[in-house]
């Protein structure tokens, strides 16, 4: 399985394992972390939900395009869902490759690209009380390959706000 | 839609006699020939045609008989009902609405065919609304050929004499005798529900619109996620829509539940695979609308 969901805190050391490959040269490896601010306002907490049935298949569809794109070897996404902490790792991107450039290459394109297609929703709660649905910033951003299969107007997807009030 | 006939334009200005009390007839004597087997056994969701026609039409009148052949009368699925026995000669559906219309000189007959398994409230209770006592029945126009449909129709008692006289002519079909005698027509709200089945392969295309299907529309399961399923305040559930696409059922439920998104914001998913909103939905399929994601 190439995408991956964990309820639990993502076992690095086990994902590392499964990477492991007498022809790889170089192993690049992408965490995010959850931030105490966003736009501008504190955030204690997030809660991650995902329509996973869809999720899995598109995120295993990125890390194939990854795989046969730059190629690499190996290429492996894990994602949390449920209610993290700040400092808690929320998605994991390794690949291991013949050389680093490709690794590198391939790790910054699956983790832009499940940032933009793959269903999964961020709830920030805020030191102040409330909480929002974070929209996907990407869409104002706009950063080439993933943005057309993305599919959001970026003027629209900004233009609506979590409904915190 | 807006132009169909309004029952109140033909409201009687002056007196006139009561209109005759509408009993049931539920048509059962066919040979079922292209379907090479018994149509009223057919069975849809558990119950076969015979039996659907009949508890349909017992909702609205106050009697409901099964036409049969007189070698019929005896078939146990056929005995249970009170039985008019063909007593006209000749062949086909003019035979048993001749005989009704003969046995009950006083009532007025809604006839039904038993093969529409998609006969609906809505069909029956439009024909009741909008019948014409006046005229020698109130029939539906066909969706399909624009003729008059006499099998799902309110025969009134003056259609005896007249049946009489086109049989006599050597007429036998009983949608040409409504062309020529100026029945009521009315255009029907459910489209779908005078679809007749004929063939083994209608039944089974039949058969598969039932899978999870009423009549009316179809069901659908939703799941809602992140700020849909808040907004909607559940997390799934089943509906019967008449909608055919994603567009059109997202203007439902955001008409429903106040959907802040705009669809433009949005993708569907149908059957956990991304579609377009004007993806046709068949029954049972599982939808799900995806708000701007934000995973990483």
């Amino acid at each position: 399985m190439s995408f991956r969901f964990a309820h639990d805190p993502i076992d690095t050391a086990t994902a590392r394992a499964e990477l492991l490959d007498p022809g790889a040269g170089g192993f690049v490896t992408f965490e995010g972390w959850v931030r105490d601010f966003n736009e501008g306002r504190e955030v204690t907490a997030l809660e991650y939900e995902a329509f996973q049935a869809l999720a899995v298949k598109e995120g295993a569809r990125i890390v194939a395009e990854a795989v046969a794109r730059f190629p690499v070897r190996h290429a492996l996404c894990i994602h949390r869902v449920g209610r993290l902490a700040l400092t808690d790792m929320a998605v994991w991107v390794g690949v291991s490759a013949t050389h680093r450039g490709e690794a590198f290459d391939a790790c910054r394109f699956i983790i832009d690209a499940v940032k933009h297609r793959v269903p999964i929703w961020k709830k920030e709660h805020y030191r102040n009380g409330d909480s929002g649905w974070v929209n996907c910033e990407a869409c104002a951003a706009g950063p080439g390959a993933a943005a057309p299969a993305h599919g959001h107007e970026p003027a629209q997807a900004h233009g609506h706000e979590p409904n915190a009030a | 839609m807006t132009d169909g006939p309004t029952p109140a334009s033909d409201a009687p200005r002056t007196p006139r006699p009561p209109a005759a009390p509408v009993f049931g007839l539920v048509l059962a004597g066919g040979l079922s020939s292209r379907m090479q087997r018994d149509k009223a056994a057919i069975e849809y969701q558990g119950r076969s045609q015979l039996e659907r026609a009949v508890e349909l039409a017992a909702k609205y009148l106050p009697e409901v008989f099964v036409s049969v052949r007189a070698g019929q009368a005896a078939d146990p699925s056929r005995a249970r009902y009170p039985l008019i026995v063909d007593s006209v000669p000749g062949e086909g559906p003019i035979v048993g609405i001749r005989s009704a219309l003969a046995a009950r000189p006083d009532v007025a007959w809604l006839v039904l065919a038993c093969d529409l398994p998609f006969l609906s409230d809505a069909a029956l209770s439009q024909l009741l609304a909008e019948r014409d006592p006046t005229a020698s029945a109130t029939a539906f126009r066909s969706a399909h050929d624009g003729l008059p449909e006499p099998l799902c129709a309110i025969w009134e008692p003056k259609a005896a004499a007249e049946l009489a006289a086109y049989q006599a002519a050597e007429g036998r079909c009983p949608r040409k005798f409504l062309i020529r005698h100026g029945a009521k027509i009315l255009e029907p709200r459910d489209r779908r529900a005078l679809d007749n089945i004929n063939t083994p392969d209608e039944y089974h295309e039949a058969l598969r619109s039932f899978d999870g299907e009423a009549s009316t529309g179809m069901q659908l399961k939703i799941q809602y996620y992140a700020l849909m399923r808040e907004q909607a305040g559940r997390s799934d559930e089943t509906l019967e829509t008449t909608a055919s696409t994603p567009a059109d059922l997202y203007s439902e439920l955001k008409a429903r539940y106040g959907f802040t998104l705009s669809r433009e914001q949005l993708k569907v998913a149908v059957n956990s695979e991304f579609a377009a909103w004007s993806h046709k939905l068949a029954a049972g399929d599982s939808v799900v609308f995806i708000p701007p994601v934000a995973g990483g």
